[in-house]
């Protein structure tokens, strides 16, 4: 089943998508996704764009099972987990939905707590090492001095950092994540983003207080060590997300799926998919398409019906004036 | 930009992080001890009091020979067939309303969401009342087996109901299709009464007002086996929905299963106020109230132990003050135990209603 590439036990596919069909109502509805073939690789961050309505939520859905599979499967890291159980499953693949609830008065160690849930047993309670996954969860996401606050006081960029650390606190291999920075100003969608690309694999992870997602993050040194390369020493986790801001998207991603329609019409990376014909056919958007001066990922430059005329008053600036 | 780096830039946090969670977890759990310990406890003293207490006192000197055996003229009788069987079944009545509250809260998501409420314990009622009035031509009525059948039967149809018309668990709808079935069994109990005799009447009003004055040890005998039966299943199901508490989508990425564990909690909930209707009559507002009276000691988590030692304490304290406070305040009179949780219930319930009312228009 694994793609040997140079370790037999590393599968380069993180998610192999096959024929899948997804859909809402009966089976004789029109599927909203699919059918769709789509890989995407191991240990990288993989954005889904396309307009509202062309079916990523409802992708994610099946691939976290909310949304039975109407036809085809799905190879996680190189293993059907299809007749893997709920828990197994949910020891796997990780998701931070687009509107998390939390309950009224719990704090941030109890919510990030609940994270350890597919890792107990039934009778079990919890022990050290959840405390360990807890704590380097907190850590990771800078949480450690607000665990004890309650997470509905929390401002939005805090308490999107407290689902991150509820989803790393799981400790999978493979996390989905449904538009993590809605409602989120600039700043903190950087934030939550580049803390999103480097989401350490937790299989390969020594124990989490020595070189653990901690050790693997860059400090807070600027943006050119986070979109750069990351550190070679840890593997990232397969993480897909579905972005909306398109330049946020090609700045934390090191592969793109553009969705139209429940069907994918361009993967790759994302000076492959963010180009100007790709941008047409996805969000009908005329665009111009430049290279980002400092970090070299695609950005994206939107233009209006009236952008491409040259224009007819007298503009301040001396270079539109060689118009006339 | 981020209060990170004061976090993450000294070397050697990971160890007090983990000390600080291990804490906290520790915390969270001496809460949890403290608010068992103390339920106990309380329940414990309100039950001696409902046993030794009252308009005809028992030492508990008295109470021991009783019960070891010994018959003492008077003492006896009323110990062994009036003040311990009614302990007895109000602990075990609102220990079962009190996790069957949980469960439905958990499960819906909703703090709304109890047996009472969505209909369920009214669909219980107007079963037994509908036996009562088949059984009523024949000499001596039927078996408390029977009643207690027709309770289950009762209440798992009004959750059916309740789940066909809503067509999901969950959400307003699910809240809005239990009331309706509330108000349908509501319907369905004032016609039965209209066909019983002057003599089945009276005690039908009596038991549908929530009264523990005619518990018979048979009927407690039930009630504790399907309590024994039911009450570790409700734990199982109120832990393995934990995840729940964080919305569906989270929760199925945590590894629940919402629809088939949910539904299965409803069904162990819907027994487990069956089993109490059954038994005492459908006590108002006790599997409502007795999981946030819990949650207010426990500091917000839901707890299914806390909340049946809260529902048991409930309605022994409203049984005791029903039958022997106002004995004693007003010269033998006596009422039956639901309309003293309803009376307390109602204004309660509306507090609760402003203040979920507030908090939602505080975060808007």
């Amino acid at each position: 089943m694994t793609t040997a590439r140079t370790d037999p036990d590393t599968p380069t596919v993180g998610l192999r998508l096959r024929g899948v069909e997804l859909g809402y109502g009966p089976a004789s509805a029109p599927p909203v996704v699919g059918p769709i073939d789509l890989d995407l690789p191991a240990g990288a961050t993989t954005a889904i764009i396309g307009a509202n309505g062309c079916g990523k939520s409802t992708l994610l859905r099946g691939l976290t099972r909310q949304l039975p599979l109407r036809a085809g499967h799905i190879e996680v890291l190189g293993q059907d987990l299809s007749g893997a159980g709920a828990r197994e499953y949910a020891r796997t693949v990780a998701l931070l939905p687009q509107h998390p609830v939390a309950l009224e008065g719990m704090t941030v160690a109890q919510l990030v707590a609940r994270g350890r849930h597919p890792h107990r047993g039934l009778l079990g309670g919890r022990g050290d090492g959840d405390d360990a996954a807890i704590a380097a969860a907190l850590e990771s996401t800078a949480l450690t001095e607000l665990a004890d606050r309650e997470v509905t006081s929390l401002s939005g960029g805090q308490r999107q950092r407290a689902w991150l650390a509820l989803v790393l606190a799981q400790q999978t291999p493979v996390v989905l994540l449904d538009e993590p920075t809605s409602y989120l100003d600039l700043a903190h969608q950087v934030d939550v983003l580049d803390l999103v690309r480097l989401l350490p694999d937790p299989r390969s992870a020594a124990p989490p207080e020595s070189a653990g997602p901690h050790a693997s993050r860059p400090a807070d040194n600027g943006p050119a060590q986070t979109a750069g390369a990351p550190p070679a020493a840890a593997p990232r986790a397969t993480v897909v997300a579905v972005l909306h801001e398109l330049n946020l998207a090609a700045r934390c991603a090191d592969h793109l799926v553009a969705m139209v329609r429940g069907q994918v019409v361009a993967a790759g990376r994302p000076a492959e998919v963010l180009v100007p014909e790709v941008l047409a056919d996805v969000f009908g958007l005329d665009a111009d398409v430049m290279p980002d001066p400092l970090l070299g990922h695609p950005v994206v430059l939107p233009r209006g019906i009236g952008d491409r005329l040259p224009p007819r008053t007298a503009p301040a600036s001396p270079t539109a004036q060689e118009y006339r | 930009m981020m209060p990170r780096s004061s976090v993450t830039a000294a070397c050697g946090t990971g160890v007090s992080a983990h000390r600080a969670v291990s804490r906290m977890r520790r915390a969270d759990r001496l809460r949890l001890g403290s608010a068992v310990a103390g339920l106990s406890v309380t329940l414990l003293v309100l039950a001696a009091l409902r046993v030794l207490w009252g308009a005809y006192q028992v030492t508990p000197a008295d109470f021991v020979r009783i019960l070891s055996g010994q018959t003492i003229a008077g003492a006896s009788f009323i110990v062994l067939e009036e003040k311990l069987p009614r302990a007895v079944a109000a602990m075990l009545a609102g220990a079962a309303l009190g996790a069957s509250g949980a469960l439905y809260r958990r499960t819906l998501r909703n703090p709304l969401a109890s047996p009472d409420i969505l209909g369920v314990t009214t669909g219980a009622a107007a079963a037994v009342v509908a036996w009562l009035a088949a059984t009523a031509a024949q000499m001596g009525g039927g078996s408390d087996l029977a009643r207690s059948a027709a309770a289950l039967v009762g209440a798992l149809a009004a959750g059916a109901a309740v789940f066909l018309a809503a067509r999901s668990i969950g959400g307003e709808r699910f809240i809005v299709a239990g009331i309706a079935v509330g108000a349908a069994g509501q319907a369905i109990v004032a016609g039965t009464m209209l066909s019983l005799s002057q003599h089945d009447l009276q005690a039908a009003t009596v038991w549908l007002a929530g009264s523990l004055n005619g518990v018979t040890w048979g009927r407690i005998a039930l009630l504790a086996a399907a309590t024994a039966l039911l009450l570790p299943a409700a734990g199982l199901l109120h832990r393995a929905l934990a995840p729940v508490d964080l919305g569906l989508p989270t929760a199925t990425a945590l590894g629940a299963r919402p629809r088939r564990t949910g539904a299965a909690a409803l069904i162990v909930g819907a027994g487990l106020a069956a089993a109490a209707t059954a038994a005492v009559g459908p006590l108002a507002f006790v599997a409502l109230l007795a999981g946030p009276a819990a949650q207010f000691l426990t500091g917000g988590r839901p707890s299914l132990t806390c909340s049946a030692l809260a529902g048991a304490a409930m309605v022994v304290l409203a049984d005791l003050l029903a039958a022997e406070t106002t004995a004693l305040l007003f010269d033998g009179a006596r009422l039956p135990t639901g309309v003293l949780t309803g009376a307390a219930g109602a204004p309660l319930m509306l507090w609760m209603l402003l203040r979920q009312g507030r908090e939602r228009g505080g975060r808007a």
